[in-house]
């Protein structure tokens, strides 16, 4: 009934393209917005910003990251956490380096020097594919931790190899350090990570986007049609380094605050995100977020339902947290092979007829 | 909707509850360092359980031991300090370097004082740099130094020529020691060499073979976890002379020498606090918690080394409290009472016999500009006939000249990176 194209009519171009052609996708999009930036904020407090929203901000930027790379490029990754750890080091060598410099601006450079690594590492896929191409960026993942574990420039020569983010502000508001409030954490990760979804949305949808998703498809079929495979490759890693290295900027330095490479970016942020994209939908920017939802905030929230609400034992909840949601991926996986991003646009067809399906 | 409303309800639940003193145990019962995390989650909960079921609680005031689990995870601890930060918690230990490096700053900022007993950042020692860190009664740095100290008392004084091989963790913790030792060389003319073991170490044939091959004459071992154990099966395989393989106090207990069986016999490990159960408070622990079903975990753990440290952080945490209630006249103290009162702690022998441990662990005290006291260091054998560990020696102070500067080098560079101003003019 609401949810239908009928009486909402395009009159330009502009209008025509839009990323949410139907009125009621467009204000819930706007209403989300809305809350996030304007409702959020004032209620958050420390408990909330450091273990539900943050977290989830910044893992949805990575998964935003690898789904460019693994569901619209096809390139399957195995190497997230190294690339985020080399967006977390590049950030902390330019935080200390540059003092003056704004850390809006240390985060994206961040962001642009693992985009720059990422491309390097992505060359073998000009040569290998699937699996054998996952076991190369999983030697990425090994790479960086070893790197950043054994060449002491990139702690700054501190005695246990921790970098600890020291205080930065934005416009006068402290975004890093542990003076920073609970509002201006999750706000300028917020921004962060709609600007990436926005630019991600947009790109995808473009005719790199559409590039990426031919040589996804069938690689000689879109070579045979005119994209060019090294270019198209190449920028899907490069694209999805960028937003990877921002996800690993920000959660070093707006996140933890102190980050040590095996320990913070070790192989398991490379599973996890690429679980997030699985769950969510590969191929789906919405499935990102759902997928980053999930992972972050399940684990968060049976925490508190089986230890506070039910009062169980911890190391008792703790194990039945990684039944439940190894549950309730399997689960998933059956059900719904396509992830959460397939249920919604499901979800979106039934509304459509709803209430009238005949 | 159900479950966000659930959660929600979950969270209140967990509203203040100010009446009582609130120890949070970020403990870690599951994951990869759970061995050494289910004893001394239990010896911390049990301490507590002890003072409230026989005096009372602190002063009159019950204990109450919030537990959180974070499986040694950095994500997990940072969550666990938000959720019981606002509950009134008086101090936090998280038994795990790395969530300490994440709580230095953030629990300056709120105030709550950080006990990191024998582990986390080493120069948090300088109490000007870091005014809401503790890491009495020892450090890395002073662990590496006692090391060097046995050995040397082994040589009568002199380790020239010598060669000693420091194995560790290849993270944060692990390579805590090589300033130290490092400097230690260069004073005392041994051979320093470094060999890492990579997270989480199940596998260091490679290691041994390297370690075979160069023959050192001693080895120090900084590993937790399964790592210990691999490390003293590995050295009993190939027949390294156990009494000169000598473990860090994380890698000094039941859990690491009993696989190797008789081949662990006489490996030896650093302690700052005394081993086994013939003090006077196990049997009021047996009374009151144990066989009242009042004890953590499974109750199984009471008298290991892990346990006994657990213990002992909690008898230095409600010793604080009481100068605490003391110093401010009332019960129901804050967070930043405790501080205070742990910047003024002072434990001596009277009052480790008076909570029922006599020579349980060294006698320090804490100032300012000292969080971590002199660094009073034991050497533990293990004896594998028995079954059982003992301290070998007394507990005897680290080599403050070459441990201090170092201290001072790196709180002072933590303080220009942090732009931290010194506290204790």
């Amino acid at each position: 009934m609401f949810y239908r194209e009928a009486g909402d009519f395009s009159t330009t171009y502009p209008q025509d393209s839009q990323t949410f052609p139907i009125k009621f996708d467009r204000y819930r999009y706007y209403a989300v917005l809305a809350v996030a930036f304007l409702v959020i904020p004032f209620v958050i407090n420390d408990y909330w910003a450091n273990a539900v929203f943050v977290p989830f901000l910044i893992y949805a930027i990575a998964a935003i990251g690898l789904n460019i790379l693994t569901g619209y490029c096809g390139q399957v990754s195995l190497g997230t956490g190294g690339f985020m750890a080399v967006g977390a080091y590049a950030c902390y060598k330019l935080m200390t380096g540059f003092p003056e410099i704004s850390i809006v601006i240390h985060v994206i450079l961040a962001g642009g020097i693992t985009a720059a690594v990422a491309t390097v590492f992505g060359l073998p896929s000009l040569r290998i594919k699937g699996f054998y191409l996952a076991v190369a960026t999983l030697a990425a993942q090994f790479f960086f931790v070893w790197l950043f574990n054994k060449v002491s420039w990139f702690y700054n020569y501190s005695a246990s190899g921790q970098i600890s983010a020291p205080e930065r502000s934005v416009l006068g508001v402290i975004v890093t350090g542990p003076n920073t409030e609970a509002w201006a954490k999750y706000l300028i990760c917020l921004v962060f990570c709609t600007i990436c979804a926005v630019v991600a949305r947009n790109l995808t949808r473009g005719s790199v986007g559409r590039k990426w998703m031919a040589i996804r498809d069938m690689d000689i079929a879109a070579e045979i049609i005119g994209v060019n495979p090294m270019k198209a490759k190449l920028t899907a890693f490069m694209v999805s380094g960028f937003f990877v290295g921002i996800a690993g900027a920000l959660f070093f330095a707006v996140y933890l605050g102190a980050a040590e490479a095996g320990d913070s970016f070790g192989i398991d942020k490379s599973f996890i995100v690429l679980f997030m994209i699985i769950i969510g939908g590969l191929g789906s920017i919405f499935g990102s977020f759902a997928g980053a939802a999930f992972m972050v905030l399940l684990p968060v929230l049976l925490k508190n339902v089986l230890v506070v609400g039910l009062g169980w034992p911890t190391d008792l909840a703790a194990h039945f947290q990684l039944v439940i949601v190894g549950g309730l991926i399997i689960m998933f996986l059956i059900l719904e092979p396509h992830g959460l991003a397939q249920l919604w646009r499901l979800a979106k067809e039934k509304l459509r007829l709803w209430p009238f399906p005949h | 909707m159900k479950l966000l409303s659930m959660s929600v309800a979950a969270v209140m639940a967990a509203s203040p509850v100010m009446a009582d003193l609130v120890f949070p145990s970020l403990s870690y019962r599951t994951g990869p360092f759970a061995a050494g995390g289910i004893p001394f989650a239990d010896g911390y909960a049990d301490y507590f359980t002890l003072l409230n079921e026989r005096d009372g609680g602190i002063g009159g005031e019950m204990a109450k031991v919030i537990e959180c689990e974070t499986a040694y995870n950095t994500e997990k601890g940072v969550e666990c300090y938000e959720a019981t930060k606002s509950e009134g918690a008086l101090v936090y230990q998280p038994l795990s370097t790395g969530i300490t490096y994440q709580l230095i700053p953030k629990s300056a900022a709120d105030g709550i004082p950080l006990h990191t007993m024998g582990y986390g950042r080493t120069s948090a020692k300088n109490g000007k740099v870091f005014s809401h860190t503790f890491n009495y009664p020892v450090n890395y740095w002073d662990g590496a130094s006692a090391g060097v100290n046995h050995f040397l008392d082994l040589n009568g004084g002199s380790l020239d020529g010598k060669k000693i091989t420091l194995l560790h963790f290849n993270g944060a913790y692990g390579k805590e020691p090589i300033p130290t030792l490092t400097a230690l060389s260069e004073k005392h003319g041994f051979e320093l060499s470094t060999i890492a073991i990579d997270y989480p170490g199940q596998e260091q044939k490679s290691q041994w073979l390297q370690i075979r091959r160069e023959r050192p004459d001693y080895v120090l071992f900084w590993g937790w976890g399964v790592m210990n154990q691999v490390a003293v099966q590995e050295a009993a395989n190939i027949r390294f002379p156990m009494e000169n393989f000598m473990g860090i106090w994380w890698s000094g207990s039941e859990n690491d020498v009993i696989p190797a069986g008789d081949g662990a016999n006489g490996y030896k490990a650093l302690a700052f606090h005394n081993v086994g159960s013939d003090f006077p408070v196990f049997a009021d622990i047996q009374k009151y918690v144990v066989d009242a079903g009042k004890a953590a975990g499974a109750g199984d753990q009471v008298g290991t080394v892990l346990y006994n440290r657990g213990l002992y952080a909690a008898f230095l945490a409600a010793e604080a409290a009481k100068d605490a209630q003391a110093a401010s006249g009332n019960a129901n103290i804050t967070a930043a009472d405790m501080r205070d009162a742990m910047e003024a702690l002072k434990i001596d022998e009277a009052r480790m016999a008076a909570a029922g441990l006599p020579g349980f662990g060294p006698e320090f005290e804490v100032s300012c500009e000292n969080h971590g006291g002199p660094g009073n260091v034991a050497v533990a054998q293990w004896d594998a006939g028995a079954a059982k560990w003992s301290l070998i020696s007394d507990f005897a102070p680290a080599d403050g000249d070459v441990v201090n500067p170092l201290i001072m080098a790196d709180s002072e560079a933590y303080a220009a990176e942090n732009n931290i101003e010194m506290s204790c003019q």
